[in-house]
């Protein structure tokens, strides 16, 4: 309420009665997000306490008994916790690590290019694939990767070599999650580092030629260094969601195929199939519960970091 | 920057052309498959060009199952409520926020924030929709959960009325006798036709790609949207034919082009979008600039 404080304190009643009325007007604009934001959001935000309970559809959250921690005890006595949360963690790394340097590279080659018309063709082009759901992008890995009629196997045969079951060999997968991934996102990061490398002032790159820098040379040191903010900032919104995953690109483009399920399933994965298939509420809830709290702190303390290195960038 | 060396144009230019290739070679297997006769598939399987020409599977497709079309209304009608009411919701709250005038302004800032920082995951919300506001099974359930208003929206909207609206033109319209409703209707919205474009496209695309809001929440056939029939063939190909007879469909079922119309059905899933993607480009370009970085 630090506003009112802000007005004159001697105001005329009219205007009074005028800004009471604005005031009512605005808060009655947000009434109906106010209220969508505390169902969708904030309640199951609450809900995170059905983790402690032993879940009983008959009773719901708030009726179930509290177990204290014995789904997260649950949880962790099988392989499947190790499991998910090292895929997890691992193809995220991963995708930063290759997203991010594929896409600042696209996005310097984007700006070294001369002529407007192909420029706006590649940029086009390569947003493509952003565009369309991960159903359809399974589809095309099937039409690769298909036992029976996938381009891939009818090639290696017309080679002269065996048909390989995609689906159901689990050594391939970390290589198509990433090259999947990959397709699917870079047109939309470089767009975005593409957006910051043209903002850069131009009058860089000329003192940088009078000083005889060359082409590499002004990349390193003035391109790269425009483009530090928003590689920070990216990577860091990156961090963040680390325990969290594509769940179409893990649990749709494989099939769903339980055999390779050791190299695809992830937390977002995991907490579906225990909701739905297994019916097994204790430890589908106790992965999201970790899940959600394990993400807010590390969301926090990239942000503290950035903060305490350079503060500009920091997102809150 | 620009190069003036010639081979350095040449090299860039032939990996942006490899780049092109590889984004849309995998469209062009998708779409060449659709349009193979079944025999060419058996033989050559899923190729990047069409052999033995036929259009079989998408007359089998919108002939011999109503399926097909009744997903398109569904989709339709969805990603058409949803957009409309979701850009309402967001303009309406994101238009106080950018007023300086707005009661507990960082308060309300920090409650959409916020949002982006934590959320409750899949169980909670599952059971939420499910067991207090019984969503399972009806249209709501492709509508309400997660996609109506989104954060990421709010802030960018919010950022746009701030630094784009004059605060002298609000003023000079309060004058004039202006309700808030109507200042936001006959002076902002106008000036923001670009920015609710790009939110329009942005949460559009949302609705009309969502799949999982149906995997959660919809078992009823009669409510699958186009990505649901899509995520049910890629498991079942014969969901096409299920609940019905070849007689009263007038086609034989016994002759279903299995390996065809599995791209088929996915080229008509993703061939609206890739229509109307090129007229609306900008907007989309627009969209991930602003709203990427920083809110």
């Amino acid at each position: 309420m630090a506003k009112t404080a802000v007005t004159p304190a001697v105001r005329r009643p009219g205007k009074k009665r005028a800004r009471t009325k604005m005031t009512l007007a605005l808060f009655s604009m947000m009434l109906p997000g106010f209220i969508y934001l505390i169902i969708n959001n904030y309640i199951p935000m609450a809900g995170l306490a059905i983790a402690f309970k032993r879940y009983d559809y008959s009773k719901g959250i708030w009726g179930s008994p509290w177990t204290g921690f014995s789904n997260f005890t649950y949880l962790f006595k099988t392989q499947d916790a190790l499991n998910i949360i090292r895929n997890t963690v691992g193809y995220n790394i991963v995708f930063i690590l290759l997203g991010n340097l594929f896409a600042v590279t696209i996005a310097i080659m984007l700006n070294n290019l001369r002529g407007t018309m192909n420029k706006k063709v590649y940029q086009t082009v390569i947003l493509i694939p952003y565009l369309i759901s991960m159903v359809v992008v399974s589809y095309i890995v099937f039409g690769f990767l298909s036992q029976e009629n996938g381009f891939l196997n009818k090639l290696i045969v017309s080679m002269g070599g065996q048909p390989v079951s995609w689906y159901t060999t689990s050594k391939y997968w970390p290589l198509i999650l990433v090259i999947v991934n990959l397709w699917k996102g870079f047109g939309y990061s470089s767009i975005l580092y593409y957006a910051t490398v043209i903002g850069i002032d131009s009058s860089l790159y000329e003192a940088a030629t009078v000083d005889g820098a060359n082409k590499w040379k002004q990349v390193w040191h003035v391109t790269l260094p425009g483009l530090r903010g928003t590689i920070i900032t990216m990577v860091l919104l990156n961090l963040g969601r680390m325990f969290y995953t594509d769940f179409g690109l893990f649990y749709q483009v494989p099939m769903r195929s339980g055999l390779i399920s050791s190299v695809t399933d992830t937390i977002d994965v995991f907490v579906y199939k225990g909701l739905t298939q297994l019916n097994d509420i204790g430890r589908s809830s106790a992965a999201g519960f970790l899940q959600s709290v394990l993400g807010f702190i590390l969301v926090l303390t990239a942000n503290f970091i950035v903060r305490k290195i350079d503060e500009d960038n920091a997102l809150f | 920057m620009v190069s003036k060396n010639k081979t350095g144009q040449i090299v860039l230019n032939i990996i942006f052309i490899l780049l092109t290739i590889s984004v849309i070679a995998p469209f062009l297997l998708l779409i060449s498959s659709s349009l193979s006769s079944e025999s060419a598939l058996a033989e050559f399987g899923y190729n990047f060009f069409p052999k033995d020409f036929t259009l079989d599977a998408y007359t089998y497709l919108f002939k011999s199952s109503m399926k097909i079309t009744k997903g398109y209304g569904i989709t339709i009608l969805v990603t058409a409520v949803g957009t409309v009411c979701s850009v309402l919701m967001t303009t309406l709250f994101a238009y106080p926020l950018s007023r300086k005038e707005l009661p507990c302004r960082y308060a309300f800032s920090f409650f959409v924030f916020f949002t982006m920082l934590f959320n409750g995951g899949l169980v909670p919300t599952y059971m939420m929709w499910t067991q207090t506001f019984h969503i399972k099974n009806t249209l709501l359930a492709l509508i309400l959960p997660g996609l109506l208003l989104n954060a990421f929206y709010i802030i960018m909207m919010r950022s746009f009325f701030t630094a784009n609206i004059p605060d002298a033109l609000l003023e000079a319209a309060r004058i004039d006798g202006a309700g808030e409703y109507r200042i936001l209707w006959e002076v902002v919205l106008p000036l923001s036709k670009p920015m609710m474009a790009t939110i329009s496209l942005m949460v559009g695309l949302g609705y009309w790609n969502d799949w999982m809001n149906s995997m959660y929440y919809i078992t009823d056939e009669n409510l699958y949207s186009i990505q649901a029939i899509l995520n049910t063939i890629i498991t079942n190909i014969q969901y096409l034919t299920s609940g019905q007879s070849s007689v009263t469909s007038g086609v034989d079922v016994s002759k279903l082009p299995s390996v065809s119309i599995r791209m088929a059905i996915a080229v008509i899933g993703v061939l609206p979008v890739l229509c109307i993607y090129p007229f609306f480009q900008k907007y989309f370009v627009k969209g991930i600039v602003v709203g990427g970085v920083k809110g």
